[in-house]
């Protein structure tokens, strides 16, 4: 290794990238196939190459008085077969945003590892900190270069938010695979649970919640994503493997700790029994 | 047809050296040492946005003084360096080591080969970890790099400010105490430097994954007391 010098033309700037294309480190999701194979949380039967991509994922976000909360469950399939059950798909993308991800987990991995190296990179050349508004186009271009690999099937879809520090409030950003991003007002998921996680957010949402009643109706909408859903996971008892939750506040990202995620998965189905409706 | 003057290359270096040297002494000094939690960098900068200190990577943190274009480009490339590796291998395999000896070995290439050398002394410094000391290397602008575990001085005037300092260094004394320290060896006996004219930053346990962080405003005041 020598130090990366360029000349003024050539300098990718705070681009990291950029810098790495121009290193030729062959890790760049565009670059190549996926490193990452396809071992993924998409397609439940379906194979690469077709038209249709189903995402094997619930992630959901949703505004709250002081932040967003975030969650998403822990299973990837492999087809019809569960391939990881402990699997991370929410991410802190830096102190005051997180990321996560549904479609293909090799690549979409890669692209939440380089989103977050990019992030830091920026702030660490530049001095300063992207806005969050700048964070989410970042990620737009990525999901967009990798375009033509989501043609042939595999796919990633982000879901991203943050705490956006000069307009004190949170912020929640969905993504299509061309890479358009549209800003969410309330609330949103994704991945092939989320359309049941959507319809039980609505029902539950109301502006200006708590941070405990926003937690509580994230783990409800993926509660309710796993039970209609075969390739979202819901709460593992057994294991005791349970999805992760995140929220982002003017305090930075802080994960909802597991015994708390526990207890109120615990307590929901509780409440659902003592109240005579099916767990 | 005119012939070209010999110059013996004993005089060509330290033609070099003088220049390069007289670059560095015009600018201000910088201290950094270590401290019973960590590494403290201490600058005699008083510009707010233009930094002589700056984070490289999770447990690394760069510093130059001398001609702020030429160290703020290796600034950079450490930078891109450390965020390259630790995105090609892993985050633990970024080391201060390594990216010393290339600082090291471009500056002496510079030095060598080129018309003019650059007018910069850098220092890269390591937070410790359980098993592994805390590293300050000090690196001049012929690529000769040094390393020390107790405390660096760069710029000019450095064998009055580490006098200075060597009097009044302890064993594993308090950020307060090493920045107090610091400031009066920096300023020495006919100035005094206050919190504006400083510019302060430390690697030190606590901030989660990156250590590096800026002491400004309220928080630095109250450790010069």
């Amino acid at each position: 290794m020598t130090l990366p010098l360029f000349s003024t033309t050539e300098d990718p700037g705070p681009d990291f990238a950029g810098l790495i294309r121009r290193l030729q480190v062959p890790l760049h999701p565009t670059m190549g196939m996926p490193s990452g194979g396809a071992a993924s949380g998409g397609m439940p039967g379906g194979s690469a190459g077709g038209a249709e991509f189903r995402h094997g994922t619930t992630v959901v976000a949703l505004r709250f008085a002081d932040g967003i909360v975030m969650a998403g469950d822990r299973r990837a399939t492999e087809g019809h077969a569960i391939a990881h059950r402990a699997m991370q798909k929410v991410f802190p993308a830096d102190r005051y945003s997180a990321v996560a991800i549904a479609g293909a987990a090799g690549p979409a991995v890669e692209m939440v590892r380089l989103f977050q190296t990019q992030l830091e990179h920026y702030e660490k050349v530049e001095g300063v900190v992207l806005s969050l508004e700048g964070k989410a186009n970042q990620l737009s271009q990525m999901v967009r270069e990798h375009l033509p690999l989501a043609m042939q099937g595999l796919a990633v879809v982000p879901l991203f938010a943050g705490y956006d520090v000069t307009r004190g409030t949170g912020r929640i950003f969905t993504y299509d695979v061309t890479g358009g991003h549209y800003e969410e007002t309330e609330h949103n998921a994704t991945g092939s649970g989320g359309r049941d996680a959507r319809t039980t957010i609505k029902l539950g949402y109301r502006a200006d919640m708590a941070r405990d009643e926003a937690v509580e109706l994230a783990i409800e909408a993926l509660y309710e994503a796993a039970d209609e859903d075969s390739a979202t996971g819901g709460p593992d008892l057994i294991r005791g493997i349970y999805p992760l939750v995140a929220t982002v506040t003017a305090e930075g990202f802080e994960a909802v700790p597991e015994d708390e995620v526990a207890e109120r998965f615990a307590s929901l189905i509780e409440r659902r029994r003592s109240e005579g409706r099916q767990p | 047809m005119t012939m070209p003057y010999y110059v013996a290359p004993e005089q060509v270096m330290k033609d070099r050296a003088e220049y390069a040297q007289k670059g560095i002494a015009r600018g201000r000094s910088l201290v950094a040492t270590v401290y019973d939690q960590g590494i403290a960098i201490v600058a005699d900068n008083p510009s707010r946005t233009l930094h002589k200190i700056s984070e490289i990577y999770d447990r690394i943190a760069f510093a130059g003084v001398g001609k702020y274009n030429e160290f703020d480009q290796l600034r950079v490339s450490g930078i891109r360096h450390a965020d390259t590796k630790g995105y090609a291998y892993s985050r633990e395999d970024v080391d201060a080591r390594s990216l010393a000896n290339l600082y090291a070995q471009y500056l002496g290439q510079v030095f060598t080969h080129e018309m003019k050398p650059l007018e910069v002394e850098i220092l890269v410094a390591e937070l410790g970890t359980g098993t592994h000391p805390n590293q300050l290397y000090h690196i001049a602008y012929e690529g000769t790099i040094t390393d020390e575990d107790r405390y660096a001085v760069l710029g000019g005037e450095t064998e009055a400010i580490a006098e200075r300092l060597e009097e009044r260094w302890t064993q594993g004394w308090s950020l307060a105490e090493a920045l107090r320290a610091a400031v009066d060896a920096l300023a020495g006996p006919d100035r005094t430097l206050t919190g504006g004219d400083l510019e302060v930053a430390v690697l030190t346990n606590g901030n989660g994954r990156r250590t590096f962080r800026r002491l400004i405003d309220d928080e630095l005041q109250a450790l010069l007391g």
